[in-house]
């Protein structure tokens, strides 16, 4: 069994960044032997204002605002380049340019061959 | 999958509409006069041995065949779209099957019996009501001919019918908007059956209804010539009675050139009063309820531009001079409603929105309908920059003030836009601000043209607008709560949160 956090061998590192940075994080992951990312479109807020949308009468106050959520597996030893990666790349400045989250993977399997853990990712 | 039976509701309905369709077949087969004589012909006869009888022009047939298409256009998909863009995603395909769904049983009804309550000869109730001499058609065939605006100009009656035809089905399906996506599909087809019954074919009769103006023109005619006395007397009796013959707001010299009053007055007010009898939206003024499908919208909204051609330059029945004023105070008047809705939000507001330019064009082609072959083209584009900030505020700082769920804003735009197209006719017809003047008739030598008077110009305007509301607002409240207790009018709570394409049409209007 894996011990406590920290010495697993693999990890999930999870980035929500602006739509627009998606293709810029993929380029920087892909630099550093990244081979695999999940993408999904997702809504949320943070510190990031919402904004009000008007039709004829009604206003609505849209304070949840489309993101993009990437999840990336990678080796425990991976984690740190990788956060560096999407870190530069996704970074504007500007407030709303996300968050990363890292969680502990315990089990990865390549569904084609059977591999198992560190040589499925 | 198991056979459901129909429901109570589907009985309901099955049973109202076979005993309708009895009862005035039973109507129709008791009269046994023909009283379908073509107009003109009568006009003929009566001018005899003037002329012979009028045979309709092609160009004149041609463009109101295209007319008609054009205003089936408006409905759908051009109607259907404009509202489904506004509706959630849940109620997309509801919206469309309603719109839909009315302009086909308007059109079964119309063919059966509303053509004739609407367009024909009501003896003694003539004034109210068409009576049932041309139901199911009867005396209608490829020669007979419809009056039209100018003396001795007729019209294939077919072509008259199909081209009524599309405003009847159009008119009911405007009002769907007010009430959308909490509305049961069997409450509104029930109660659109028993509206365009009820109080459309009546207020078209009102308003439309001039059994043969050649006869009025042939009275006046005569009353003209004649030397004195008697026939003085005669001819004067004669002029009575062919004017008595005709709607009781046409009669009362009413203006209205494509239906602001009849169309729009008419379906604007039963939307409003379905909005406060069906209620709000579940979760109105606290859910987002932002519009689906904006691209939606303005492929609606512009279909029903292009569409409102055959509606107002169609409505002249001919192929003239003032159906091409018609089509161009329908282009201008447009233009400049778009643009000074599109403005006035973006002052008011802070942005431009396309809704807001849709919604002004829209605004802006109701506005003009009653007025657009009576005014001038300047007179049409200040019609239009006008209608649009009058709409804005009704279907923002009234409805907001007011709180009633006005879905889609029929009463706000169809409504007040028809009534500020009604009383602007009744001013812009005046001569001296390029309006072509009164049509009369009697005045046959003055190009039709009568005198204008503005006030009772604006009392006879007043009279069709407030006839309207009253029978309109009053008759469909009472139709609401008569389909209320048959059939009930809204879905379950969590039939109307599920949506009502699953819940009433078992189906999506977007598998993605």
């Amino acid at each position: 069994m894996p011990g406590p956090s920290g010495d697993e061998p693999m990890k999930i590192v999870m980035a929500i960044i602006k739509p627009f940075k998606l293709e810029e994080v993929r380029d920087a992951l892909t630099a550093i032997g990244v081979h695999g990312l999940t993408v999904t479109e997702v809504k949320g807020y943070g510190r990031q204002k919402g904004h009000t949308e008007i039709y004829r009468g009604a206003e609505y106050a849209v304070s949840f605002l489309p993101k993009i959520k990437i999840e990336v597996a990678v080796a425990s030893d991976q984690v740190d380049k990788t956060i560096d990666a999407i870190t530069s790349a996704a970074k504007t400045g500007q407030i709303g340019d996300g968050k990363i989250f890292v969680i502990n993977l315990d089990h990865a399997v390549r569904i084609r061959t059977g591999e198992a853990d560190a040589a499925a990712l | 999958m198991t056979f459901k039976r129909p429901t109570s509701a589907g009985w309901a309905i099955l049973a109202i509409g076979a005993l309708c369709a009895v009862g005035f077949a039973d109507a129709a087969l008791a009269q046994t006069a023909a009283p379908a004589a073509p107009a003109a012909a009568d006009a003929a006869s009566t001018a005899a041995p003037a002329a012979a009888a009028a045979v309709p022009n092609k160009g004149d047939t041609a463009w109101m065949l295209v007319s008609s298409a054009l205003v089936l256009m408006m409905s759908i998909p051009g109607l259907a779209l404009f509202y489904g863009g506004l509706v959630r995603t849940k109620n997309m395909a509801s919206v469309l099957t309603q719109v839909f769904a009315i302009v086909a049983m308007v059109g079964v009804v119309w063919t059966l019996y509303g053509y004739s309550l609407a367009f024909g000869d009501g003896g003694s109730m003539t004034p109210y009501i068409g009576g049932l001499g041309k139901a199911l058609m009867k005396g209608i065939d490829a020669n007979s001919t419809a009056a039209t605006f100018s003396n001795g100009v007729v019209i294939p009656e077919l072509a008259y019918f199909v081209f009524q035809m599309t405003f009847a089905m159009i008119t009911p399906a405007l009002i769907v908007g007010a009430f959308a996506e909490r509305i049961k599909f069997s409450a509104v087809m029930l109660f659109i059956l028993l509206w365009v019954t009820i109080v459309y074919f009546p207020i078209a009769h009102w308003v439309w209804y001039i059994p043969a103006p050649d006869d009025v023109a042939a009275a006046a005619k005569a009353l003209a010539a004649a030397a004195d006395g008697a026939a003085k007397t005669a001819a004067q009796a004669k002029l009575d009675e062919v004017t008595s013959g005709a709607g009781w707001l046409a009669g009362a010299g009413a203006l209205d050139f494509a239906g602001g009053t009849v169309v729009h007055i008419n379906a604007g007010i039963a939307g409003l009063v379905g909005a406060l009898i069906i209620g709000k939206r579940v979760g109105y003024g606290k859910e987002l309820m932002a519009p689906h499908s904006l691209t939606m919208t303005m492929i609606g909204a512009s279909l029903l531009w292009v569409g409102w051609f055959g509606f107002n330059a169609g409505s002249n029945l001919e192929s003239n001079g003032v159906t091409a004023l018609a089509f161009v105070n329908t282009m201008v008047a447009t233009a400049g409603a778009a643009l000074s809705w599109l403005l006035t939000e973006w002052i008011v507001k802070g942005k431009p929105s396309l809704l807001g330019i849709c919604s002004g064009a829209v605004a802006g082609l109701v506005a003009v309908t009653p007025a657009s072959g009576f005014a001038g083209p300047i007179g049409a584009l200040v019609l239009g920059l006008i209608v649009s900030p009058i709409c804005l505020f009704f279907v923002s700082t009234v409805k907001n003030a007011l709180g009633y769920d006005d879905a889609l804003d029929v009463f706000g735009v169809h409504c007040i836009g028809g009534i500020v197209g009604a009383l602007g006719t009744g001013i812009l017809v005046n001569p001296a601000l390029g309006g072509v003047g009164i049509t009369d008739y009697t005045n046959i030598t003055g190009n039709n043209a009568g005198a204008y008077d503005l006030a009772g110009q604006m009392i006879s305007q007043c009279k069709a607008v407030l006839a309207t509301l009253i029978w309109s607002g009053v008759g469909s409240a009472i139709l609401y709560k008569l389909v209320d207790i048959i059939v009930g009018l809204r879905p379950s709570v969590e039939e109307e949160r599920e949506g009502l394409d699953i819940s009433d049409h078992g189906e999506r209007a977007y598998n993605m």
